[in-house]
């Protein structure tokens, strides 16, 4: 490593990092190559032709070849610069399929983290090494900027709208996590620590997190809490739509438009439920806004992400008196919202359901009207498997 | 150099000036003389410029240390708020177009004064009002939102100055319109006979260039703070999400008018810099029309590559592909300027004058500005440079080793236009010197500090960054030195500084065929022009002659 108190280079700690920094040292290389050539031939001409040694000028009006050569070379240059920058940035903006959920919240002048397990963290950031993290962010009050230099990642964090970066730590150590978004007085004082630790470790960290409940076991609380299920029962005549599987869906509205549902399109419907209206649904849903804070607008999309038909059918199991459960008819006039005929043969598949289901005696009975809602999450996080449950049942 | 050859033919002032034509107060503030207005905006740019200083001394002062010792958190957001406020709207936006070009158009193209001499004079106490808008701002305590001004934070969670820094910066606006407008008009229609628009100077050209932006992009500053003030003001919601407001749209509307508007400050620098290379490398430029049109295709692409700012501020991705495209290429007309620059040596007969210096400076300090706006072009790295040291050091290469360090060459190159009399040499080249050296020991550092990812506007900052923090504050220092000296030897000489003649550098140009100050209605005669703007090929023969 560097000496430690005059670092030149900034440690390199993820997948990205040292893409970043290949595509950075091309650019530095042209940067000092015509850095130098311009001083090069200014030193040189400035030497060779000074006035002492070269007292008559030659004149010459310009030369149409070298001004196509020195236009041409340039944009060749930049148009590979160019379309490096733009696969790399493409990377960026897409994580792996792969990879978990870390939720984040800034706000004057700290950082909440919410892991899907329910684990929370203050300014500081744990991460598994080698797993591919993708973090949700967003701000409740101005815009802040989640920095990671170490993970060469980056992201401004915006109030009002969700946004997304990505990162695969690939060694242990606790890197700076800055604010690099001016925010007000403390904005320098808006840093933190990132961990990075073996997946060992991150287990073991998880555990002892001490965590109340997963993020869709208390999203769950909070759906019935707002009423929510009144109108969402998951019944075919029922006022508001389905939400099972609705997340990653790409869902018809009444103005035959149609939009991915993702976690912004959840947050919308919750603040801002008339901005798109469900197909084949009255626009009669009410605002939310105001009653949510941004952590409980985490919790209810993890919820709604949960319900997916596994989910469904661990339902089934249990509630055998309720109707079908899966109503997506109306939906499906419109556009093909998920595999047809997924929803034609409930058939209990118990082997099918997470390790974490061992929870679900723990979640007591359905309230009435939401019958249709799951009792257990199947776990946005598959790779959380052991903490969320246990650490619930504490 | 042909100074000494030219005092021994004991100069005299000339007797009818515009600095001598009439006198008192009033002939100055009621004055509707260019050059006159030029001089007014030289004395209140740099008082600007001076204060703008201040805030930049004491911001690298407190940086010296990780802790943030030296002042409190919000003091410390007031003073980079107030030095990027103050250089930016109070000297960078204004300088070269309204000193220098105010003082040349006109003279260049062979006019007795600009199209609009009121508007001119508007201008100016525009700017003023202005001005004094913003200081009063600072006096009652001061801003810290930031040059930039970013929503929701300055509508509504701060309580300082907003509003009046927004109106001061919303009144000057309206100077930098006026100023434009003046310009456009006159290069279309005050031209002298036989002054095509193919033997304007370079300068002409990339100030017309300039006021092409100033009038279509500085209306759109005008309207982002007028919504600011609505929603600040009036709860209306415009950028804040609270209100139902959208904060990527302020910064839409705020980049619309500020990327082009780093074009109004360094385009007229690129037009100082075409005029001086040939003048010393007793040379014509080398690609007239390519240096021409380059400047327009900058006004133009210029308009097209905002959100470049906002590769991660929450815009598509495919809408960050395109700027990223449009951002490289608006790169290469600066490429073909500095080539054609540098060629323009090829073959010269270079001497080594104060504005030569100063020039040469600018293309090495401009080819680095440039180069490094390709880290930040580029959107995977991008990702992680921006917002950093990194971005602050790339566009004080522009703005200081290119902007300010081509309106040093330009007043030094002009002064014996302006006043009648040179400037010092040996301190001159000395402070030139000076400047460079102290620019890139400032400077240089923070590209290394943003490529480690120390964030702008940091207060205080981890330990790990205080080696090289402390080389930027050194060289602060020195570049203070070199930016000092020339306001003292510059006054010493117009007193004591050595009478210059009309034609000190033996350039062309048709301010150098008038006296050395001009008169109030510039020539004499009208003149009339017959040949292009660079013919050093006559003068050249001149130089056989006395050497
Ligand atoms: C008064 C009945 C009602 C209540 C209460 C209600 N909703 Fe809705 N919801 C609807 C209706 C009707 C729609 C479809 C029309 C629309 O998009 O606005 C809908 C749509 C949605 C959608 C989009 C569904 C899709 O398929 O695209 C989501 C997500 C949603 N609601 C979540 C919630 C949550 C979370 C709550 C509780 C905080 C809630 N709703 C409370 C009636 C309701
Ligand atoms: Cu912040
Ligand atoms: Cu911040």
């Amino acid at each position: 490593m560097l000496p430690q108190y005059f670092p030149l280079f900034p440690e390199s700690a993820s997948t990205m990092s040292t893409r970043v920094d290949a595509l950075y040292f091309f650019i530095l290389g042209i940067t000092i190559f015509f850095t130098m050539l311009v001083a090069l031939l200014i030193l040189v001409f400035a030497t060779k032709y000074r006035k002492e040694k070269h007292p008559v000028p030659v004149q010459i009006h310009g030369s149409i070849p070298l001004e196509i050569f020195w236009t041409l070379v340039p944009l060749g240059i930049a148009m590979v610069i160019f379309a490096w920058g733009a696969v790399l940035f493409f990377q960026e903006m897409h994580p792996p399929k792969s990879a978990m959920d870390i939720y984040g919240v800034g706000k004057q002048w700290m950082w909440k983290f919410q892991h899907p397990g329910g684990q929370r963290e203050i300014n500081n950031l744990h991460v598994p090494v080698g797993k591919a993290v993708r973090m949700t962010l967003i701000s409740q009050d101005v815009l802040h900027s989640f920095y990671v230099p170490a993970f060469r990642a980056q992201m401004d964090v915006i109030p009002g709208r969700y946004t997304t970066v990505w990162f695969e730590a690939t060694k242990p150590g606790t890197y700076h996590l800055f604010c690099n978004q001016y925010c007000g007085t403390k904005h320098s004082g808006m840093v933190g620590e990132v961990t990075a630790m073996s997946p060992d470790d991150y287990q073991e960290w998880l555990r002892g997190a001490g965590a109340f409940g997963s993020l869709a076991t208390e999203g769950q609380k909070v759906f019935a809490s707002m009423g929510c299920p009144t109108c969402h029962t998951g019944a075919d005549n029922a006022r508001g739509p389905n939400l099972y599987n609705l997340y990653g869906r790409m869902v018809r509205t009444e103005d035959n438009r149609t939009a991915l549902a993702d976690e912004g399109y959840i947050r919308e419907s919750i603040l801002n439920p008339s901005a798109k209206i469900v197909y084949g649904y009255q626009n009669i849903m009410p605002t939310f806004q105001g009653q949510l804070n941004e952590d409980e607008m985490i919790q209810i999309i993890e919820y709604v992400k949960s319900l997916t038909y596994n989910g469904q059918l661990l339902q089934l199991q249990t509630n055998t008196q309720q109707e079908p459960p899966v109503n997506l008819n109306k939906i499906q006039q419109g556009i093909d919202v998920t595999k047809p005929g997924t929803n034609q043969n409930p058939v209990p598949r118990t082997s099918a359901v997470p390790v974490q289901e061992e929870a679900v005696p723990a979640t007591p009975s359905t309230p009435p009207g939401k019958q249709n809602a799951p009792k257990q999450p199947r776990g946005a996080a598959p790779q959380a498997k052991p903490n969320g449950s246990q650490v619930e049942q504490r | 150099m042909s100074t000494a050859t030219q005092t021994s033919l004991a100069l005299e002032m000339p007797s009818d000036t515009y600095l001598n034509s009439s006198y008192g107060v009033k002939s100055w503030f009621l004055t509707g003389d260019h050059k006159r207005i030029a001089v007014m905006y030289i004395v209140s740019i740099s008082l600007m410029f001076l204060l703008g200083g201040v805030f930049a001394t004491l911001v690298r002062l407190e940086l010296l240390t990780p802790a943030g010792d030296l002042f409190q958190s919000d003091t410390y957001n007031k003073l980079f708020t107030m030095h990027g406020v103050v250089m930016i709207f109070g000297f960078l936006v204004p300088s070269i177009p309204v000193t220098i070009g105010n003082f040349l158009i006109p003279i260049m193209v062979g006019a007795r004064d600009l199209a609009f001499p009121k508007i001119n004079l508007a201008s100016w106490y525009i700017y003023i009002i202005g001005m004094i808008f913003m200081l009063a701002a600072i006096i009652s305590g001061g801003v810290d939102t930031g040059w930039t001004f970013y929503t929701p934070l300055s509508t509504q969670y701060l309580t300082t100055h907003v509003m009046f820094t927004a109106i001061g910066i919303l009144i000057a606006g309206f100077s930098s319109i006026f100023t434009g407008l003046n310009f456009i008009v006159t290069v279309h229609r005050m031209r002298a006979p036989g002054m095509t628009w193919f033997r304007l100077p370079l300068f002409v050209w990339s100030n017309y260039a300039a006021s092409i932006i100033m009038v279509l992009g500085t209306p759109v500053l005008a309207i982002t703070l007028i919504l600011v003030a609505l929603e600040r003001g009036l709860h209306i919601g415009i950028f804040n999400p609270a209100l139902g407001g959208d904060p990527v749209l302020f910064q839409h509307m705020f980049w619309f008018y500020s990327h082009p508007a780093v074009y109004i400050m360094i385009l007229p620098g690129f037009g100082v810099i075409s005029e001086i290379i040939p003048c010393f490398a007793r040379k014509r430029i080398f690609g007239y029309s390519a240096i021409a049109f380059s400047s327009i295709a900058i006004a133009v692409f210029g308009f097209l590559v905002w959100a470049h700012h906002m590769f991660i501020a929450g815009i598509s991705t495919y809408s960050a592909l395109i700027f990223s495209f449009v951002t490289f290429l608006v790169a290469i007309p600066s490429a073909i300027k500095v080539f054609n620059w540098t060629a323009t040596l090829y073959k010269g007969s270079i001497h080594f004058d104060t504005p030569m210096l100063y020039a040469l400076a600018f293309i090495g300090l401009f080819t680095i500005g440039g180069l490094t706006g390709l880290f930040l072009g580029a959107i995977g790295v991008d990702m992680h440079v921006t917002a950093t040291y990194f971005v602050v050091a790339h566009f004080h290469y522009v703005m200081v080793g290119g902007m300010l360090v081509a309106y040093l060459a330009g007043m030094h190159f002009w002064w014996p236009k302006m006043t009648g009399r040179m400037y010092p040499e040996a301190p001159a080249k000395l402070s030139a010197l000076i400047v460079f050296i102290g620019f890139n020991l400032t400077f240089f550092p923070q590209f290394i500090l943003g490529y480690m990812g120390m964030p702008r506007r940091y207060h205080s900052y981890p330990p790990e960054f205080q080696v090289l923090n402390v080389l930027s504050t050194a060289g602060a220092s020195v570049l203070a030195v070199g930016l000092l000296m020339p306001m003292f030897y510059m006054l010493w000489s117009l007193k004591y500084g050595e009478i210059a003649g009309n034609n000190p550098y033996r350039a062309t140009g048709l301010e150098w065929q008038t006296t050395s100050p001009p008169p109030t209605h510039n020539f004499h005669e009208t003149p009339i022009v017959t040949q292009e703007a660079y013919d050093y090929e006559s003068q050249t023969e001149e130089v056989e002659v006395v050497g």
